[in-house]
């Protein structure tokens, strides 16, 4: 049984076909890539599953449940979680805190509680921060702990979208272009922490330009193009597809 | 005529009337929201400067016609005066801190008023005369008809500007993206000074054109201001077509509901529709519906 | 998941921040230097150090009037200044608490201590029915709706005379305790430091709270915070039901204290004054709330001298504090001394 599976998917906005009849599956447990050139549907895929978009046709399955047109928090708590590729970050709270609401589903979020600020609240919000002290260091973070996130570079905060996403415990992590925009050496340690992350168990599904981290490290590629599935297989099947080399990889 | 049609035509007479009204402050509310995307709540003082100032000039022994000149160029400096110096500063603060900015500016401006020309009540004269005019059986006052006209005339001459006159486009431009109109060499600046320069023209002419009816007062632009706030939410904030239809829809539903429903709920009508609009329709009925990208 | 950190990770991280970093707890010169404990102790001093000062009814009577407005500002603070939701309508919540309080008392002879809760509690209802569809807006869209709400009650009062007394106001029984008639400055000015100081202790634990930071962060970046499984539309509700509730209160203890409410309570200058005060105290700010409501509730006072001069002034010191401290008040200024103890 595959873990995310996606069935005759379309959408559009107004004349425009961002995502036309795809199908695909992904199997729990590994890294699974998504490429296409730029206007692909990538993203819109990603804002599809994470139910941010209604889909105009087709369903989207988690563990056989149809969840599209299921609102975000909801499939939030059904184990996914996300990045941005245009950063979501809160510019008016700490860093930490920035990861503390990702794990806002693993807390006791009774308002009388919190206004009372109950022991359980304090003991609840303390673990809170070791964890997320925990994932920040994982990320590279630990020396930004309580910086305020307006005034973090955008390689960390990048890092930070990553620990905020982990620290809802997701099964599914979609990941959009996590290394858009970072040096060689922050990609390569990006790409050690969704290896890491992929080999806890946690399945991840990973939007990106950069051909050798997908190479290197998916199990899985699908590529996209105008709104299509143009093929899909390991990264060595995907090397050698020739509607592939011809459409995108020949460009590179 | 059947009486019940008389009196509907005679409701709806005096809806069209104030809606007219409704829909010039609505057009300075979202002239102002375009280019700057501050929503001005010193919009109702331009009305009230109109009336109060004419009616000063008046009271000296002015003819009305230079009055009214004297009226909207001096609410035209007011308004200029307001974005240099309070706007202009602080264009790229928050929505909140604006609004507080221009509802300060009232305060200030209703302030100045009563101070300087007084607190009581004034009637301007019709501009021809109290006569009433039969309409099927209705009557109309002359200076309805003066309202009407110049509401359309203006209308009309807004519509040339902004669609075939170079300024006017530079406007609308600005209005969709400021930072392209700044690339394609526009002054945006200039643009922002204009289009309060502008509202404030609108607003002293309804604030004008209304005194004979309502009389003037230095706090008559408190209402009217929120009630064009509201035909321009209706309209769809930013649309001109928008804040036209909403200024007249507003007027008539209003007079509709004053005359069949109950006369002391008259200034609640207009708030009753707009919280039902947006409860259905959070964009008013031709703002654009965007899809927030993500 | 706790195995996932690859090596090499943790050797970047500094000791000698560690236990701080753990959040364990802090000392007590940390502690002194917070809000929830430093903030709060300085302001039961202050209360208690107050009366000294005051010197006759008069200031009594404005110091209460702080306290009240400041029980207002500090909700309506956490619907503007941390959910970042805005509202030009809780005088009409503040009136409706003040007009329970004052009909439930006077033509029901229920208890004042009973008709604020009641109040209380029928204006949360109202808030949390209207809240969904008012809150799928934004922006001023949103703004028009709380307009409009405020303007509808402020209209309501004024005509339904029967119930209300209409735009002359009723009267308002003084409350008794125990046989004992809680009336003048000095018993009032006890019980509304008491409510202040509830609604303060209140403002930080639920900031710095789960909930908190879900307010904080759909504010921040609304779609990542429902991505992360906050749900973005009951925590609004929840944030704009908990303020109108804090007014409504606010609201009884006004009606009590001046044992006359008018309409005046619930208009539009009304509602304006309360966001006014949140933004010029500075916005996510609780203490900023608090300084808000004593400047411009003082304001006013001290420019009565200047009788008809007195709006022009007021607004025009609305416009400067907004145009040169955009932030407001308290954060500005902590701001500035933030700078200059870190440059000596």
């Amino acid at each position: 049984m595959s873990l995310l599976r996606v069935e005759n998917l379309s959408i559009h906005f107004g004349g425009v076909q961002a995502i036309q009849d795809l199908d695909f599956a992904i199997d729990a447990g590994t890294i699974h890539s998504i490429i296409g050139p730029n206007g692909a549907g990538k993203t819109t895929l990603f804002n599809l599953i994470t139910g941010l978009y209604r889909p105009s046709a087709g369903a989207i399955y988690l563990d056989d449940v149809q969840i599209a047109g299921k609102r975000p928090h909801d499939l939030a708590r059904m184990g996914l979680s996300r990045t941005f590729q245009n950063l979501r970050i809160m510019m008016n709270m700490t860093a930490v805190e920035n990861v503390m609401v990702g794990r806002h589903l693993h807390l006791n979020t009774n308002l009388l509680a919190c206004m009372l600020r109950l022991p359980m609240i304090v003991r609840g919000d303390r673990a809170a921060r070791k964890r997320c002290i925990e994932l920040m260091d994982m990320v590279g973070l630990g020396a930004d702990i309580d910086a305020d996130a307006g005034t973090m570079p955008y390689g960390a905060l990048k890092r930070l979208e990553i620990a905020r996403a982990l620290a809802a415990e997701p099964r599914l992590l979609l990941l959009d272009e996590p290394a858009a925009g970072l040096n060689e050496r922050e990609t390569k340690e990006i790409d050690d922490v969704i290896v890491a992350v992929a080999r806890s168990g946690v399945t991840v599904v990973l939007v990106e330009h950069d051909m050798k981290l997908v190479m290197g490290i998916s199990d899985h590629i699908l590529v996209l193009d105008h709104g299509r599935k143009l093929a899909q297989g390991t990264p060595e099947e995907v090397r050698n597809n020739p509607a592939v080399v011809a459409a995108y990889l020949g460009n590179v | 005529m059947p009486p019940a049609f008389v009196e509907l035509l005679q409701f709806l007479l005096s809806g069209v009337t104030s809606g007219a009204i409704y829909a010039l402050v609505a057009l300075g509310f979202a002239l102002i929201y375009n280019a700057s995307h501050v929503i001005n709540f010193a919009q109702g003082e331009f009305v009230m400067l109109g009336g109060m100032v004419t009616w000063v000039l008046l009271s000296q022994g002015i003819d009305l016609p230079l009055a009214v000149l004297g009226a909207v160029g001096l609410t035209m400096l007011v308004g200029l005066l307001l974005e240099k110096l309070a706007i202009e500063p602080v264009r790229n603060a928050n929505v909140v801190t604006l609004i507080i900015i221009t509802i300060g500016a009232a305060i200030f401006l209703r302030g100045l008023t009563s101070v300087t020309l007084g607190k009581d009540l004034h009637a301007l004269p019709a501009f021809s005369g109290n006569e009433p005019l039969d309409l099927m059986g209705a009557t109309i006052m002359p200076q309805s008809l003066w309202i009407l006209g110049t509401t359309a005339l203006i209308v009309l001459l807004l519509h040339v500007f902004f669609n075939y006159t170079l300024l006017g486009k530079a406007i609308l431009a600005t209005s969709h993206n400021r930072l392209a109109a700044r690339l394609m060499g526009i002054n945006v600046n200039f643009v922002l000074l204009l289009s309060f320069g502008l509202s404030a023209l609108l607003g002293a002419i309804a604030g004008i054109l209304i005194a004979p009816i309502t009389a003037t007062h230095f706090e008559v632009g408190i209402m009217l201001g929120l009630k064009g706030f509201a035909a321009a939410i209706l309209g769809g904030l930013g649309s001109g077509l928008g804040a036209i239809v909403g200024g007249l829809l507003l007027g008539i539903i209003e007079s509709l509901g004053a005359g069949y429903i109950s006369s002391d709920y008259k200034d609640a009508m207009a708030f009753v529709v707009i919280l039902g609009v947006l409860f259905l329709m959070p964009s008013g009925l031709f703002g654009k519906r965007g899809t927030e990208r993500v | 998941m706790a195995d996932i950190r690859p090596s090499g990770y943790s050797k970047h991280r500094k000791k000698q921040t560690y236990t701080r970093r753990l959040g364990t707890r802090a000392s007590p010169l940390q502690m002194l230097m917070s809000e929830r404990v430093g903030g709060m102790l300085a302001l039961l001093l202050v209360i208690a150090v107050l009366p000294l000062v005051l010197a006759n009814n008069y200031q009594y009577d404005v110091a209460i009037t702080i306290g009240i407005n400041a029980i207002v500002v500090i909700g309506l603070n956490l619907l503007i200044g941390y959910a970042g939701q805005i509202s030009l309508g809780h005088a009409g919540f503040f009136a409706l608490g003040a007009y329970a309080s004052a009909i439930l008392t006077s033509r029901y002879g229920l208890h004042g201590a009973l008709a604020m809760p009641l109040g209380a509690l029928g204006v949360g209802l109202l808030a949390y029915i209207m809240a969904r569809p008012i809150l799928r807006l934004s922006g001023h869209y949103l703004a028009m709706a709380t307009l409009g709400v405020g303007v509808i009650i402020n209209i309501v009062i004024s005509r339904e005379a029967w119930l209300t007394g209409g735009p002359d106001g009723m009267y308002v029984p003084a409350m008794e305790v125990w046989g004992v008639e809680l009336y003048g400055g000095q018993i009032w000015y006890w019980i509304v430091a008491a409510f202040l100081v509830l609604a303060i202790w209140i403002s930080l634990n639920v900031i710095d709270s789960p909930v908190g930071r879900a307010l904080r962060g759909l504010h921040g970046a609304e779609v990542a915070a429902e991505v992360a499984g906050v749900d973005t539309t009951r925590y609004k509700v929840m944030v704009f039901v908990l303020s109108a509730v804090m007014a409504s209160v606010a609201g009884s203890l006004a009606a009590h204290f001046s044992e006359f409410v008018t309409p005046e309570k619930a208009s539009f200058f009304h509602s304006i004054l309360f966001v006014t005060m949140v933004v010029f105290g500075g916005m996510a700010s609780t203490f900023g709330a608090l300084v808000g409501a004593a400047v411009l509730t003082v304001l006013p006072q001290l420019l009565a001298d200047f009788a008809s001069y007195e709006h022009m002034i007021l607004g025009l010191i609305m416009m400067t504090v907004m145009i040169f401290m955009p932030r407001g008040l308290v954060p500005t200024l902590s701001g500035l001394a933030r700078r200059r103890g870190a440059r000596r």
